[in-house]
């Protein structure tokens, strides 16, 4: 076909939300309760290699083995990775822009084997480091959810 | 005994930022249009389609009915298989299984996607965990920022020389008329680019594309008979390790490690720098080219940037990797990792043009996704045994 200028055209999908309901289950409903009440984290230890899982979840995964024996952790603890997310991008579950800069980092918290994800306090760039110490800063206003953690803070 | 299993014909569509003259469908039947010609087969000649992409870049559930008149799965057995990011590569290695199966001989399968429909950060998010991974992640640059850091820390890497990973991949892509982004960038460029989540810049990272492959697998009976020069499958393995982020070992990606182990034990490498010919790597960013061919086992873990510099890893070096530019050329998210077999697979045939690598005998591909997961793919000139 010979290339004859054609308008080309896009159709934008509606703008309603479909939202969902997710089901937290038994021992993350604990962490949140937990979190929200008593300031406190939890994990979880597996009793055939006894690793200790961050947040706490019924099957540990290598092992295929249930686990029930819940142990505290935190809220100290040292940052595995980390990085400053710079660029704008709109949140999927709020539609909403995120507010960049902000600071997103892994930190293994005392007592557990794997790492837990959360915000990271960037006012003094140059304190963040992969291996600092670090520990949670909990909000107020609590009301069991991820969030009621507000950020991981440098300790020192 | 499996049958053993070849790759007789490939097809590409010219990926691009945006296809508005083509939907969905259309783009697929340009792929599978090609990969036919190719093979010099027809469609009735095909007994069975496999399909897949992303589903939630472009909202649209049920891909393999969908797409029907596309793929040519019309009256024909036809699925659809998804693994986030790994997709094009585990449709590859169902391809293999399905037809060393004995039950089909002549497969096309397809990978597809069509990134500009959709905003793909915010795609990527939902394929995370909705409670636990999404109020903080920031798709698939945060996560593999996070590693990059991790790698920087473990070995004194530099963001140099993963910006060299960068420099090979664009200038290799200008030989590909396949390729999305046909232009070269030097080291400063890469510096110099946007910052965009520490210590990523932009031109550390793989494009946002529209495009689609189709790679048609014969069993051993026919290969031969369509394909005077098959790529024959040797080998594949793949590790979907963690449901959660914070599982993961962000050192030397140890599912690459582990899957490629299960590969080079089962196919008989030993020296991998030494016997394999070419790599096509789904290398969806720059510090991948260092920390993840660690991972392959071609140097020793922190060693990756000699090889760089060295040009090791160039067209014309010891062992070329992505010849065709890649993925931080071009990545149309569902087709990338079966780009990666077809690219292996044109390597072996000898039909690469400007961008082939000479007397190609043994080829490797990979693919990455989701959480941290690889699939990994070997081919050889000869019939295996």
């Amino acid at each position: 076909m010979a290339a004859e200028k054609q308008e080309l055209l896009v159709i934008q999908s509606g703008d309603k939300e479909q939202p969902f309901r997710y089901a937290v289950g038994r021992y993350g409903s604990k962490f949140f309760m937990e979190l929200r009440d008593h300031k406190k984290l939890l994990g979880i230890r597996c009793p055939k290699c006894g690793k200790v899982y961050v947040p706490p979840r019924q099957v540990c995964g290598p092992c295929f083995e249930r686990m029930v024996e819940l142990v505290e952790v935190g809220p100290e603890g040292t940052l595995v990775g980390y990085t400053i997310l710079r660029f704008h991008f709109v949140d999927p579950e709020t539609g909403q822009p995120k507010p960049v800069p902000y600071g997103y980092g892994f930190i293994r918290l005392d007592g557990a084997d794997n790492a837990f994800q959360h915000f990271i306090e960037i006012r003094d760039e140059s304190k963040i480091r992969v291996g600092a110490r670090m520990r949670a800063v909990f909000n107020e206003e609590r009301k069991g959810n991820l969030a009621d953690i507000r950020h991981f803070e440098v300790i020192g | 005994m499996p049958n053993r299993v070849a790759i007789v014909g490939t097809g590409q569509t010219h990926h691009c930022t945006r296809r508005l003259d083509v939907n969905g469908v259309e783009l697929i039947y340009e792929a599978v249009g090609r990969a036919l010609e190719d093979a010099e087969l027809k469609m009735k000649d095909i007994d069975g389609v496999i399909i897949g992409n992303m589903d939630h870049f472009e909202g649209i559930n049920y891909v393999d009915c969908w797409s029907i008149d596309g793929s040519g799965g019309f009256g024909k057995p036809t699925m659809k298989l998804t693994t986030g990011g790994t997709t094009g590569s585990t449709l590859a290695i169902a391809g293999y299984h399905m037809v060393a199966s004995g039950m089909f001989d002549k497969l096309m399968v397809i990978g597809w996607e069509k990134n500009s429909e959709s905003d793909t950060t915010g795609a990527i998010t939902t394929a995370f965990d909705p409670i636990w991974d999404r109020l903080v992640f920031a798709g698939a640059i945060s996560g593999l920022a996070v590693e990059a850091s991790v790698y920087m820390a473990t070995f004194g890497v530099t963001e140099r020389d993963a910006a060299r990973v960068t420099v090979r991949d664009r200038r290799h892509a200008c030989l590909n008329p396949y390729a999305h982004l046909r232009k070269e960038v030097t080291i400063e460029e890469v510096m110099n680019s946007p910052r965009l989540s520490d210590p990523l810049k932009l031109l550390d990272l793989c494009p946002r594309t529209d495009g689609a492959c189709a790679v048609i697998f014969a069993s051993e009976h026919v290969a031969e008979k369509i394909c005077p020069k098959p790529a024959w499958v040797l080998g594949t393995a793949n590790r979907h390790l963690y449901t959660y982020l914070g599982d993961t070992d962000f050192v030397n990606l140890p599912s690459l490690r582990r899957a490629s182990q299960e590969l080079y034990s089962k196919t008989g490498i030993r020296e991998p720098l030494k016997q394999i010919d070419v790599m096509e790597l789904y290398l969806p960013y720059s510090f991948a080219g260092l920390s993840w061919i660690e991972a392959l086992g071609l140097c020793k873990p922190g060693e990756a940037p000699r090889l760089l510099w060295d040009g090791v890893t160039d067209l014309g070096g010891e062992l070329p990797i992505n010849p065709s530019g890649g993925v931080i050329s071009c990545n149309p998210i569902g087709a990338t990792g079966l780009i990666r077999c077809a690219e292996a697979a044109l390597q072996i045939m000898g039909k690469a043009d400007k961008r082939q690598v000479p007397d190609v005998k043994i080829a490797l591909s990979t693919g990455f996704g989701g959480c941290f997961w690889s699939d990994i793919l070997l081919y050889g000139a000869k019939k295996p045994q």
